[in-house]
């Protein structure tokens, strides 16, 4: 050991220039022991995951449910004459579907026959619910050129005001309450996928902050050496990649099995309104999207938080 | 001021204290010139290693001021301190060599670090192993090696990027007398035939002779004195012959 070996070119640094980077070379993948994270994170991940897709498809569907129900009443108009005398209350409506065709921004007008009405109230009151024991009221169905907003339905109502006994509604707002409801369960939805993604950050961030506390002197070392931030992050980066994509993939396929299982339930009701509920082919591409989402989200924070355990070192 | 003139490292007034602790170091006030070979001496507990650790850039002062190769590192941003880690070699008390990594990736470390060609890296590594006798030893993993191998790969490892200055922990104290000697000569050829500076810290009087030509730094309590008139420049002439120094 007396004779220097000769340089191999290029081997030692040159004093004015940056040294190249390899965050991603080999000297970065072979810093640490193959396996670094803490034992069930991937796991834990997959269950996170797992549920976000449950809450996301939920608040999905929730949103074309209400969409659904909604959808044809958001320009529909109801016009109701009460009034207790047959004669009077179908002359009544004859004068109100004639007041309405004429005006402006009415796209359609339907005196619904009192038949019509009659069997729709069957169920509910009985054969000979269209006797006279019980008023029925003239319905005019209305179908405006734009949304039936509150001041639509102040227009017709002041073109109304010659036919005693006129009520007019948005039939928009029949649903009111039931959208309302689906809304809060949306915000639901979100506020937990929201609530599961703080909690896969915080797992992320123990997991890797364990490994790093275990892989200390290692990187102490490689520090030393002249090894960059970006070269040390780069080693716990691609941990974090495995086993956050294992556990994404995992997560995601399993909730996606849940949510079609649902899915399969709810279809077999067989309801009306239910059936407004089903996923489109953007629901599903958007919840392929969570476990891309959730990867993203668990690199971002082992990057923040690699960065913040580098900064205590010098 | 080029270089030489300036020195690779000037400390101004220098303190370090870890935590709210008194300070370990106190007004330290010295310049390292190029090519030059010193020891650093002192009682276990003087500083030896405190100075080291902000030699090698494993700590800031806590006041006073440092410049090491015309840069300030009192106040360089923590990006740029990698850059300026890899003209150093350090060779560390206890080795600090990556336990899981044969010899071979030990000493491959700093060059695959600053992005070597593998190619060059192979090469490069095969000859520092040879030149410390360990090509035998490439594949071993630290825990089978023997202190003395583990000291060898530690120099490799320090040395294979060519530093501009090598710092070396007690690098005798795990090794035999024949080894120990070994190991300066070693530092000697860095020093005489690449023109690197050589700072070696150790409380092994006799050591210091072997070198006739080297300078001597001595911390008692944390404060620096100057046996040799290493601190003064230029360097006493008699100190300096041999050892490069500008």
């Amino acid at each position: 050991m007396s004779t220097l070996p000769p340089l191999p070119p290029g081997s030692g640094p040159d004093e004015d220039e940056a040294l190249p980077e390899r965050p991603w070379g080999r000297a970065a993948a072979r810093l640490l022991p193959p396996s670094r994270l803490t034992g069930p994170i991937p796991w834990v991940i997959a269950i996170l995951i797992a549920l976000v897709v449950i809450a996301a498809a939920g608040g999905l569907a929730l949103r074309n449910l209400a969409t659904s129900a909604s959808a044809g009443l958001s320009s529909a108009v109801s016009v109701q004459v009460i009034e207790p005398n047959p004669e009077l209350r179908e002359a009544r409506g004859a004068a109100a579907a004639k007041v309405l065709v004429g005006m402006e921004g009415v796209a359609g007008v339907r005196q619904v026959p009192e038949a019509d009405l009659v069997a729709m109230l069957e169920p509910w009151l009985g054969e000979g619910a269209g006797e006279g024991d019980v008023p029925i009221p003239a319905l005019i169905d209305v179908e405006l050129e734009r949304t039936a907003g509150p001041a639509e339905i102040e227009r017709i109502k002041t073109a109304l005001g010659s036919v005693p006994g006129a009520r007019v509604d948005a039939q928009g707002d029949f649903l009111r309450p039931v959208n309302n409801a689906l809304a809060a369960l949306q915000w639901l939805a979100l506020g937990l996928i929201a609530l599961v993604a703080l909690a896969t950050a915080a797992a992320v961030w123990l997991a890797v902050r364990n490994a790093f506390a275990s892989a200390r002197e290692t990187v102490e070392i490689m520090h030393l050496l002249g090894a960059s931030q970006r070269q040390i992050a780069a080693v716990f980066l691609r941990d974090v990649l495995r086993e956050a994509a294992f556990g994404a993939v995992l997560g995601g396929a399993l909730g996606a099995a849940a949510v079609w299982l649902l899915g399969q339930q709810f279809a077999a009701l067989d309801s009306g309104m239910v059936s407004g509920g089903g996923l489109m082919l953007t629901d599903w591409l958007a919840i392929a999207a969570i476990p891309l989402a959730g990867v993203l989200l668990a690199l971002a924070t082992a990057r923040i938080t690699i960065a913040l355990a580098l900064k205590a070192m010098l | 001021m080029s270089e030489t003139l300036a020195g690779h490292v000037k400390f101004d007034n220098v303190g370090l204290r870890y935590g709210t602790d008194p300070e370990v170091l106190s007004d330290l006030s010295f310049t390292l010139f190029p090519g030059s070979f010193y020891f650093l001496t002192g009682a276990s507990g003087a500083g030896k290693t405190s100075l080291l650790k902000l030699l090698y850039l494993a700590q800031r002062p806590s006041r006073g001021a440092i410049r090491m190769f015309g840069q300030d590192l009192v106040t360089m941003p923590q990006s740029r301190l990698p850059d300026l880690r890899r003209r150093l070699g350090v060779v560390f008390q206890n080795f600090r060599l990556v336990p899981y990594l044969s010899a071979f990736d030990n000493v491959a470390l700093p060059l695959r670090l600053a992005g070597t060609e593998e190619k060059r890296v192979v090469k490069a590594v095969g000859d520092m192993l040879d030149w410390v006798g360990l090509s035998h030893r490439a594949h071993a993993i630290p825990a089978t090696m023997s202190g003395g191998e583990q000291q060898r790969v530690a120099i490799a490892r320090a040395v294979i990027g060519r530093p501009k200055m090598l710092i070396a922990d007690e690098p005798t104290g795990n090794v035999d007398p024949d080894m120990a000697l070994k190991l300066l000569r070693l530092f000697e050829a860095l020093n005489n035939r690449v023109g690197t500076t050589v700072v070696v810290a150790t409380h092994d009087v006799h050591l210091l002779k072997k070198v006739p030509d080297s300078l001597i730094m001595r911390l008692h309590k944390g404060q620096l004195s100057d046996p040799t008139g290493a601190l003064r420049y230029p360097p006493r002439p008699s100190a300096s012959g041999g050892s490069g120094a500008a």
